[in-house]
């Protein structure tokens, strides 16, 4: 298939991935990376101990359309609404999905929090690739 | 408010004031092309400063994006304020890429500096289509130097060297021999090279092939005119030793250049570079126009093409 140089029709996506804080479990996100560049995206890959404001910094620099984070340490509950504060002070109205091992009972809770979408651990590729593009269609 | 939601002058407006969102914006309207990409480059163009432009270049592994997190944590002590450009490759097959350099460039982001990753998209020669527009945007936004970081090339990927003023290339110990060092490609086109893990065994062996190799350029009247050598640096970037010396180095041949007429000589190249590459992206699209729907009609590809040059070029 031939690449176009100009993509002004169909914009590509482009999606930060990163680790916030304590949570050395990079497997599943280097598999989330591989499966969104597989479904052609860009994917800004910040990897490990990345900070809030790191983030922030990349998703600016970057001009991320969506941002995924993986979450392995059971700091789901502090650590994306701190994620999302952190965004919303900066004024960036860009898309937070989350993964990794998150219990049924906090979904809802992130959910209402703001989070766009949450992926368990074994989602299926074309689930992941529907949540990243969903969570960008519904921000465009 | 958001700043997709802005027109391109205003956008442009943004970013000169050194808003980072609408820097960041204004790159991806540069990587996606066409008519706004135009427009941005005819208001950044009046707006730029001159800023130094750097090229670093080598084999995938190198350490190019570790040495070029170590420069834009040191270029910020000297009261430099650099911007970086990271190239990876897109996937061939779905346009897809994982760019991954700022892994190795971690806790700079934000820090007065700024780094954009560029997937290639389908451009081949180690950079991306976007990389001559990125780069007035940075030097027009007041960034100064500007970093680019190829993607790992081969031996014939040499894009940089006519994007750069001053081309960097990273080498290994190990990567090869005396007969390596003379073939032709990517170390004609170094201005400072770059002996990267040089802490480990056989470095001063690469180190003495290339020195031969410059000596050659010598015997053979090849070398530059102005009388520059190619310096050779040392670094070990995972922990930073040799950076300094080797932006030095950069500094130097940046001196020598503007002290030769050199850096004049080089811009107007690369302006021309430009403008013929954009003619030949219109071009491009000018065949593919011409060419769609053709069928074989019993007459040779040589005469087709022959009359429809005639026709493109009327």
């Amino acid at each position: 298939m031939a690449i176009e140089s100009t993509d002004t029709e169909q914009p590509t996506i482009r999606v930060v991935l990163a680790k916030l804080g304590l949570d050395g479990h990079d497997r599943g996100i280097k598999v989330v990376a591989r499966i969104l560049r597989d479904a052609g995206m860009e994917v800004i890959y910040l990897g490990l101990r990345q900070t809030t404001a790191s983030i922030v910094a990349a998703a600016e620099e970057e001009d991320a359309d969506a941002i995924g984070l993986s979450m392995h340490n059971a700091g789901h509950l502090a650590l994306a609404p701190s994620m999302l504060a952190a965004l919303d002070d900066a004024d960036l109205d860009i898309p937070l999905i989350i993964g990794g091992i998150i219990p049924e009972a906090d979904i809802p809770v992130l959910k209402d929090a703001g989070i766009a979408a949450i992926l368990g651990p074994g989602a299926p590729a074309e689930e992941v690739v529907a949540a990243v593009r969903g969570a960008v269609a519904a921000r465009a | 408010m958001s700043v997709k939601k802005l027109s391109v002058p205003e956008l442009v407006g943004r970013a000169l004031e050194g808003d980072r969102r609408a820097i960041g914006r204004l790159l991806t309207l540069i990587e996606r092309g066409g008519e706004p990409a135009d427009e941005i480059t005819d208001l950044t163009h009046p707006a730029t400063n001159g800023a130094h432009v750097v090229g670093i270049t080598g084999a995938p592994g190198a350490g190019k994006s570790t040495l070029t997190g170590q420069l834009i944590r040191h270029l910020p002590t000297l009261g430099l304020k650099p911007a970086v450009l990271a190239v990876d490759p897109s996937s061939p097959l779905t346009g897809g890429a994982i760019l991954g350099d700022r892994v190795r460039m971690d806790d700079v982001a934000g820090d007065g500096g700024f780094i954009r990753s560029v997937a290639t998209r389908g451009h081949a020669g180690g950079l991306a289509l976007s990389v001559p527009g990125s780069v007035r945007a940075f030097d027009a936004c007041g960034f100064d130097p500007v970093l680019i970081e190829t993607v790992g090339v081969g031996q014939v990927e040499v894009d940089v060297a006519g994007a750069a003023d001053t081309t960097v290339v990273v080498v290994n110990p190990g990567w090869g021999d005396a007969v390596q060092a003379n073939k032709a490609g990517l170390l004609e086109v170094a201005d400072v090279f770059v002996i990267n893990k040089a802490d480990r065994e056989g470095a001063n062996d690469t180190r003495r092939d290339l020195e031969l190799m410059l000596d050659l350029s010598h015997v053979s009247g090849h070398e530059d005119g102005t009388g520059y050598r190619p310096p050779i640096l040392m670094t070990t970037a995972t922990d930073g030793s040799g950076v300094e010396a080797m932006w030095e180095a950069v500094t130097a041949h940046r001196t020598h250049l503007e002290a030769t007429g050199s850096l004049e000589r080089r811009r107007a190249a690369r302006f021309r570079y430009e403008v013929a590459s954009r003619l030949t992206t219109r071009m491009e699209r000018s065949i593919t126009r011409s060419v769609d729907g053709l069928t074989p009609d019993g007459r040779s590809p040589a005469t087709v093409a022959a009359d429809l040059a005639a026709d493109l070029l009327a």
